[in-house]
């Protein structure tokens, strides 16, 4: 049975009820606690305390302003918390060098921001920021995987949106990380590339058992996509739960 | 009594004073020809104007009391002028920390150590006549080189936001993520000397070599001469774009590999990674 949560009852967080691929004995991979930021006098995230499980998607929705962004960006820690942490597994990702901290927690963000140059360098950056080199065939194997074989050697300037987004995906993947995090992946895309997107979204979760948080103003993709949703509103968790359920009361 | 005083100043000094007048004449003119477009800049033209004429007009005095003063003397002079090189860089960024101190460094690195160079090497007479006014001109365009590099290096980084935090998400370390926006900057700063020395002789021969051939040296070694100085003005530029630059790069990231400077709160976001915790 299904079960809705508050932002005070964090045991049933921690262990989420509603979570249909995975095993309820999934391990925790990413959990926050009582993390806030805030900006001078503005509060961009308040007291948020959640967790995300191996092979899960928890989607974060929520009006403009609300803080989702703000919220995904402490999770890499591209944004310092101003009070509360993060935990990488039992780590408290303070404790871990930025540059490990973010391999292990990759970010795939609106736009693709690819950087000038052919595909396979894109996909081999994050490995060459630690001195390992990746093969062509590893790098072929990857661009296969997301429905991008045979462009390894093209440059970045003439991919539609969908396709620079799969690079981008694909580059944050050649990482190997244990959590993905998705800022509106698809927002800039159009409706035939959003689904190619988000199957391939789904299959990549299966396959590598990534913890996925991702933030979408779209509640049918929050729908098809998330097994649990956060629903934020003025930098607060106001509610977490299974997808189908809080969609359901929304 | 008008006589008395226009004896007391000097035929050559009331030539300037006109020659000066008609120079203000024309750049009225400029202002007038601006204003009748549309572009307002006479209070800026004539601040700027009144600025630099009093500013000469004390350095001449000043230069002509101390024209036979020590090394120590000119040394000083050179310091001062330094430090206000600095603040004038500085003002390009506004709201960064140390900026002051920052700009001061690196136009300190790029001039002292050219000077430096040339007074060991015998380019430069340990004379406050030669050093004072070859030393302000290095000190000059090594801080137009600092306030440009700067202005681009901010500017790029404003512009590669979503660039710049794509390759932090990969784990890129910041010197990284911002290479190649250093590098443009430190070119872009370079380019106006870059110019001056592909121009030497062919577009402008420099007030220093008009007026040693003046005071009677051979037109060679003015020529000579003029470029070593454009060489080092160069080299002096060079150093402090490039200190200036990684100077700056250090600053608009916080201790936990986090870009500070950003479009929207740029100034907030800097101090509140001055709060944030040291990371690991």
């Amino acid at each position: 049975m299904t079960k809705t949560t508050t932002s005070n009852d964090l045991a049933q967080i921690t262990t989420p009820a509603d979570f249909i691929p995975t095993p309820k004995a999934a391990p925790v991979v990413l959990e926050t606690r009582h993390l806030s930021r805030s900006v001078g006098q503005r509060l961009l995230v308040q007291d948020v305390s959640m967790a995300v499980s191996a092979g899960e998607i928890v989607a974060v929705i929520g009006p403009s302003g609300a803080g989702k962004s703000s919220f995904l960006r402490l999770l890499n820690r591209l944004d310092e918390p101003t009070s509360g942490t993060v935990l990488l597994g039992s780590e408290d990702y303070r404790s871990i060098v930025p540059r490990e901290l973010r391999r292990r927690v990759g970010m795939v963000m609106q736009t693709a921001f690819l950087f000038p140059g052919m595909i396979s360098e894109n996909i081999a950056f994050g490995p060459r920021q630690r001195g390992a080199a990746m093969t062509p065939a590893q790098i072929a194997s990857l661009l296969e995987r997301v429905g991008l074989s045979g462009f390894a050697d093209r440059a970045v300037n003439n991919l539609s949106g969908g396709e620079a987004q799969r690079v981008a995906l694909a580059r944050t993947l050649a990482n190997d990380p244990q959590v993905l995090l998705l800022d509106e992946p698809t927002s800039a895309l159009d409706q035939s590339s959003v689904q190619g997107v988000e199957e391939l979204l789904l299959d990549i979760v299966r396959e590598r058992r990534v913890a996925c948080v991702i933030v979408t103003h779209n509640r049918e993709q929050a729908r098809r996509l998330s097994n649990r949703t956060m629903v934020m509103e003025a930098g607060r968790m106001i509610r977490i739960g299974a997808t189908r359920e809080i969609l359901h009361d929304l | 009594m008008i006589s008395e005083l226009k004896a007391s100043i000097g035929s050559d000094i009331l030539m300037g004073l006109a020659q000066a007048a008609g120079a203000v004449l024309l750049c009225a003119v400029v202002v007038a020809l601006c204003r009748w477009q549309a572009i307002r800049v006479e209070r800026e033209a004539a601040v700027s104007m009144a600025r630099g004429l009093v500013q000469m007009v004390l350095v001449g005095m000043v230069l002509a009391v101390l024209l036979h003063g020590s090394l120590m003397v000119g040394a000083l002079i050179l310091l001062l002028m330094m430090v206000a090189a600095a603040f004038t860089a500085a003002r390009r960024i506004r709201g960064m920390e140390g900026a002051l101190l920052l700009c001061f460094w690196a136009i300190a690195a790029g001039a002292g150590t050219v000077i430096a160079a040339m007074l060991a090497t015998g380019s430069l007479q340990v004379d406050i006549a030669v050093l004072v006014p070859v030393g302000s001109m290095i000190i000059a365009n090594a801080m137009n080189s600092c306030a440009q590099a700067i202005e681009r290096f901010r500017a790029e980084i404003l512009s590669h936001v979503g660039q710049i935090e794509a390759g932090l998400s990969l784990g890129a370390e910041p010197a990284v993520t911002v290479a190649p926006y250093l590098e443009s900057a430190v070119y872009a700063s370079l380019l106006p000397r870059l110019d001056m020395m592909k121009s030497l002789g062919l577009v402008w021969i420099p007030g220093v070599m008009a007026g040693m051939m003046v005071s009677g040296a051979s037109p060679l070694y003015a020529a000579i001469y003029q470029f070593v100085v454009v060489a080092m003005i160069l080299a002096a530029s060079g150093i402090t774009s490039l200190v200036v630059t990684i100077l700056m790069r250090s600053r608009v990231f916080t201790t936990g590999a986090q870009l500070a400077l950003r479009p929207t709160d740029a100034s907030a976001s800097a101090a509140a990674a001055a709060k944030a915790p040291t990371a690991a």
